[in-house]
């Protein structure tokens, strides 16, 4: 592990910060019982992506320039729970400022710094979770397609669900395929993501889990809404929850 | 394109078609597999395939010209034709000029994408689909919904009911009865067209030759009985030579049907050349544009590395749910949304790149590697400036933007938003709701932000331990 002994930076994302802060609680205690200190640097909204991904491409220049100049200033990893927002700092920063070399520069010097939660838990940390007390759950797991098609990670939530103990990974049918959530493709083209989503959740719900995981909260926004409109029992949640859930001393769950 | 939205409100809510559509993808995706599995190399010969279609494109114009004096030196009749209209004019002409009254093609998507057989039609001549799928279509009266299944809309029992209402056969669903009955039919045809019309699945600009290939030996007749040739070519269709041709053909049988090779493999070199021969007495090779080289001068040009095999049709989860018929235009799925606004225009067609989550299946699956997520961003980026886009759009984005930057404003607003947010859901949803929420709603609840968010959180203990 480089960039910068124990000291981590927390990229929150807008949904983790604003909808579901617990989830943002959570990495921050895994990232902590790990033995780092983790720092969340002030004036971070959002990465840009709706506007990248509804063509306007001036606008989202200029917030994800604002990021990154409030990143730049920071020391250590930036440690970011969304497979999307990390997808849209490593990459698609580059492409967004393909055509301002100062503003690319910046971009490649941060995103260096980057890193996805499950691929930093189990890349650089090599984080197991065999030595956490036992407690029970099928997992149904999401993988989102910005984490595993956009950054190729694949296996890292998987290793990190697959080393708790009590947990079981229930093989979902269409595991890869895409949920429909797509951000503002969502709303925009809401038949379409609709009729997507009600095939995935179909296939959660027939895997027989008790339990949906994913890394990325629009995936899990749109799902578990979806979940909350059929009146399902499944848990939703973000893989960072699963795993701070059986860290010792969590019985005062912040949030 | 303005009924885009009802296309899609319609397909999304037809059982059959979806029905359908399963069947199909998942025998494509299965067979796709299992073709993989036997070629070890297959990551090689897609950055191979990728490489060589992209250098291509880079130098489509050198090649272009020495591939018309090949193709020239092997007696091959060659035109260049800027648009579909004269593109159809040229085809209108051959046919007159042999005074042709019959005419048998073999599946083709640059004539479908100039309407060609209307056209011919309309001045009198009777066209026939040799192709088994193309045939139904055309019996059906539909439009192809796929790039290499055309009629992937029909189930089996469709097609054995259009086949029944059309030729009066007995109804039956087993596929090899109908292709028998099919193909009884249709031989009978070959023999009286004067006239055969294909595409090119690829040009070899050394040989001066172009490429076909098929697994129904419906090529080799449409090229072979008729005394005329005519092969509409889209103007990127381009190979180096013979070495490329075959790892392209490679790639392109396996990902179009999950084969090692296609049945069948036709290199069209020139007209027979002598009475004793076989093949037809003359060959036309038709270098359609038809806004290609508008294409390459775009952001978009990688697009015309595309092997038309199918295969991002079959792994999108947006055409798994509309079907190839929503799309609106001659390509459907993934190539179709970043193709049809080269070739029509955004201004007819900026809704098709909007029509995607950018999940990546396609581009995990192009067998040359082609980054259509990209091309969809940057399409949407430019349908800016051609898009009826409502000012809620517009004025929605920009304040995104500033807020986004103004930290401190952000808080602001935030608070008012959440406030609302908040007092309207009731346990921390809401059920319903205007504007963009309203379309949330419509099948699933919205979480309401937090009471505090983190950063909030974060400050007020800081504040506390220090
Ligand atoms: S874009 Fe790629 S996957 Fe899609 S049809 Fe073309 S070559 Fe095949």
């Amino acid at each position: 592990m480089t960039a910068g002994g124990t000291r981590v930076q927390l990229f929150p994302t807008c949904l983790v910060d604003e909808i579901r802060p617990e989830i943002g609680w959570a990495v921050v205690r895994v990232l902590e019982a790990a033995g780092l200190e983790v720092e969340l640097p002030e004036g971070l909204v959002c990465c840009g992506q709706p506007a990248y991904n509804a063509g306007f491409h001036p606008e989202a220049q200029r917030v994800l320039l604002h990021v990154l100049a409030i990143l730049d200033r920071t020391e250590g990893w930036i440690v970011i729970p969304s497979g999307s927002c990390a997808d849209m700092l490593i990459h698609q920063s580059h492409e967004l400022l393909r055509e301002d070399a100062e503003g690319l520069a910046l971009a490649h010097r941060v995103s260096a710094r980057c890193r996805e939660f499950s691929a930093f838990l189990d890349e650089d940390l090599g984080w197991r979770g065999d030595g956490l007390p036992r407690r029970e759950a099928s997992v149904a797991y999401h993988p989102s397609c910005h984490l595993s098609r956009g950054l190729g990670v694949t296996e890292p939530p998987k290793r990190l669900l697959e080393s708790l103990r009590g947990v079981e990974s229930m093989p979902v049918e269409g595991q890869e395929d895409c949920c429909g959530f797509g951000g503002l493709f969502s709303v925009k083209q809401a038949d379409i993501s609709a009729a997507m989503m009600n095939r995935k959740l179909d296939a959660v719900e027939a895997s027989g889990a008790d339990t949906l995981a994913s890394c990325d909260l629009g995936c899990l926004m749109h799902l578990g809404g979806g979940l909350h409109r059929r009146q399902s029992k499944l848990r939703v949640c973000h893989l960072a929850e699963l795993l701070a859930e059986r860290l010792p001393d969590d019985e005062a769950a912040d949030g | 394109m303005t009924d885009f939205g009802d296309r899609v409100s319609n397909a999304v809510r037809d059982d059959h078609l979806h029905i359908a559509i399963d069947r199909a993808t998942a025998a494509l995706r299965g067979r796709r597999q299992t073709a993989l599995d036997s070629l070890p190399d297959f990551e090689d010969v897609r950055d191979f395939g990728r490489a060589v279609k992209l250098e291509t494109i880079a130098h489509l114009d050198e090649h272009l010209v020495r591939f018309e004096e090949n193709l020239t030196a092997n007696g091959i009749q060659v035109h260049w034709a800027e648009d579909g209209e004269q593109a159809n004019r040229i085809v209108l002409d051959i046919a007159k000029r042999h005074k042709a009254r019959r005419v048998v093609k073999a599946k083709s998507m640059a004539t479908e994408e100039i309407h060609l057989n209307a056209a011919l039609e309309e001045a009198g001549l009777e066209v026939l689909e040799t192709d088994l799928g193309e045939y139904i279509a055309q019996l059906a009266g539909h439009a192809p919904s796929h790039i290499i299944l055309p009629i992937l809309h029909m189930t089996r029992e469709d097609v054995g009911q259009v086949m029944h209402d059309r030729l009066g056969v007995a109804y039956t669903d087993d596929p090899q009865e109908m292709a028998k009955t099919a193909r009884t039919t249709l031989r009978q045809q070959f023999i009286e067209a004067d006239l055969g019309i294909t595409g090119a699945n690829f040009g070899v600009v050394d040989e001066g030759a172009i490429c076909l290939v098929s697994n129904e030996g419906n090529i080799r007749l449409t090229t072979s009985l008729p005394k005329v040739h005519v092969a509409v070519m889209g103007i990127e269709k381009l190979v180096p030579s013979l070495d490329e041709l075959e790892k392209l053909l490679r790639l392109l049988a396996r990902s179009a049907t999950g084969q090692k090779l296609t049945s069948y493999t036709s290199l069209i070199r020139g007209p027979r050349r002598s009475p004793d021969e076989e093949g037809p007495e003359e060959v036309h090779v038709i270098l359609l544009d038809n806004g290609r080289s508008q294409v390459l001068a775009g952001d978009q040009a990688e697009i015309l590395g595309c092997i038309r095999c199918g295969a991002c049709l079959n792994a999108c989860p947006v055409y798994q749910q509309i079907g190839g018929h929503a799309y609106g235009d001659t390509y459907p799925g993934p190539i179709g949304s970043i193709f049809t606004p080269g070739i029509r225009g955004l201004k007819s067609s900026y809704e098709l790149p909007q029509a995607s989550s950018l999940c990546g299946a396609c581009r995990d699956i192009c067998p040359v590697r082609l980054d259509i997520p990209r091309m969809l961003l940057s399409l949407r980026r430019e349908s800016r400036a051609v898009a009826p886009m409502g000012w809620t759009w517009r004025v929605g984005m920009k304040g995104f933007a500033f807020f986004a930057t103004h930290p401190r404003l952000h808080r602001w607003v935030r608070n008012v938003g959440r406030f609302f947010l908040r007092r309207m859901a009731d346990d921390g949803w809401l059920r319903t709701g205007l504007g963009p929420l309203g379309a949330w709603t419509k099948e699933r609840d919205f979480a309401v932000p937090a009471k505090r968010s983190l950063t909030e959180e974060w400050r007020a203990r800081k504040r506390k331990s220090s």
